[in-house]
């Protein structure tokens, strides 16, 4: 696949599917504040991968309503994290964390990138990712260093997660081109600053940092490989699109 | 002299959340282009944050303004070419943005955008700072919700991006 289209696809397919999870959440928060959080990062999160479906649209992909609702989990090149179900608050949040860390610096980054209708998108974006790293880094402390109970579920939690959260950084083949073109820093050097970021917030914590050399990532995404949850979760997005592709709503 | 026309008439065009502020003040308009031919006018317009539901309605009232205003055509495009930041609010916008109750953005200037930023807020009842911020997350994806001590009252913010 051409390097533009690889990349784009795996920045898209994430924000869509961790979009669509977080708006899981309406109704449902903890508490109305995290609530509201979780959906206006849904929000925000549907904003931004209609802005990159936009730029592969300008390379000749299909409208983005198409390339969202008319694919199938074989499709999709998003990492396995963000397609994991909800479940506690404790994994969403974890998740946040760990995802979000990642993706801000990605679009830091990507704000240099070659490619400059990519490069206009990231300095767009970068801005308001640094709203999702701080909710996080504010929850992650606040229940990092709480009751033990608290400690006990984020610790939990945390080990739970990496894993899937090393499955971010799979790369492709494209990847050598993405670099030595200067689309994107690469996904090995992103990984390292993202370690970087998130130990300094969890040293602030009672939470420990699982050694990440003795975890296998769950890798597979990038290349349409998903878990059982991604189809159901498209099949609801979809199901208006599907039912009448013409609908104004 | 016609391109101050228009941008006069834009003045008109209100944010559809926020009626006190025009989007030319809120530094959404980024350019006016007119055909001197044909008379079509084109209008620049950034989103404040890219996933904005209101962008349709913006660009809505913008081309009713001027078709109403006898302007023959009138053709609006939306891109991300001049990314918006909340230095863009200009001194009137945040006069604006008080006037609603909405605390305006601090001025960023060549500073970063970091914790001390995103956590700063002037209230907008007192106008003091002895403030805090209660969630990144609030009504619309621009604002923000931090309390202010000496009022005892919850406010909202326009968010610094």
């Amino acid at each position: 696949m051409d390097p533009k289209l690889d990349l784009l696809y795996r920045l898209a397919d994430d924000q869509l599917i961790l979009g669509h999870r977080n708006s899981e959440w309406n109704g449902l928060g903890p508490i109305l504040e995290e609530d509201i959080a979780f959906s206006s990062m849904a929000q925000d999160k549907l904003g931004h991968s209609l802005q990159l479906y936009n730029l592969l649209h300008n390379l000749g992909e299909a409208e983005p309503d198409t390339v969202a609702f008319t694919r199938n989990a074989p499709q999709f090149h998003c990492c396995q994290l963000v397609e994991l179900p909800i479940g506690e608050y404790d994994f969403s949040l974890t998740r946040h964390f760990l995802f979000d860390h990642a993706e801000l610096l990605r679009f830091e980054a990507l704000a240099t990138s070659s490619y400059e209708p990519l490069a206009q998108v990231a300095r767009k974006l970068r801005g308001e990712l640094k709203y999702h790293a701080l909710h996080a880094n504010t929850w992650m402390k606040r229940l990092g260093t709480a009751t033990e109970e608290a400690i006990e579920r984020m610790q939990g939690a945390l080990n739970f997660t990496l894993p899937y959260a090393l499955g971010i950084f799979e790369t492709t083949e494209a990847e050598p081109e993405i670099i030595s073109s200067g689309l994107f820093i690469g996904e090995a050097e992103l990984k390292s600053r993202w370690l970087e970021s998130i130990t300094k917030i969890l040293a602030q914590t009672a939470l420990d940092m699982p050694d990440l050399n003795l975890l296998t990532p769950v890798n597979g995404g990038r290349y349409g490989q998903h878990t059982e949850h991604l189809q159901p979760l498209l099949d609801e997005m979809a199901e208006v699109f599907r039912l009448d592709p013409t609908a104004d709503w | 002299m016609y391109k101050a026309q228009i941008l006069d008439w834009l003045q008109a065009v209100k944010d559809p959340e926020i009626p006190t502020i025009s989007l030319i003040d809120l530094g959404v308009v980024r350019g006016v282009e007119i055909d001197e031919v044909t008379g079509t006018v084109s209008v620049h317009l950034t989103p404040t944050f890219a996933g904005c539901p209101a962008m349709d309605y913006m660009k809505r009232d913008v081309e009713r303004t001027l078709l109403a205003h006898g302007v023959p055509a009138v053709h609006v495009d939306i891109s991300l070419r001049e990314a918006w930041t909340s230095d863009m609010i200009s001194d009137a916008g945040r006069e604006a943005l008080r006037r609603h109750k909405l605390s305006p953005p601090p001025v960023l200037g060549n500073q970063v955008l970091d914790l001390d930023f995103l956590e700063y807020a002037e209230c907008p009842n007192c106008l003091g700072n002895n403030t805090e911020l209660r969630t990144p997350f609030g009504a619309t994806l621009c604002r923000a919700v931090h309390y202010c001590h000496d009022c005892r009252q919850l406010f909202e913010q326009f968010k610094p991006v």
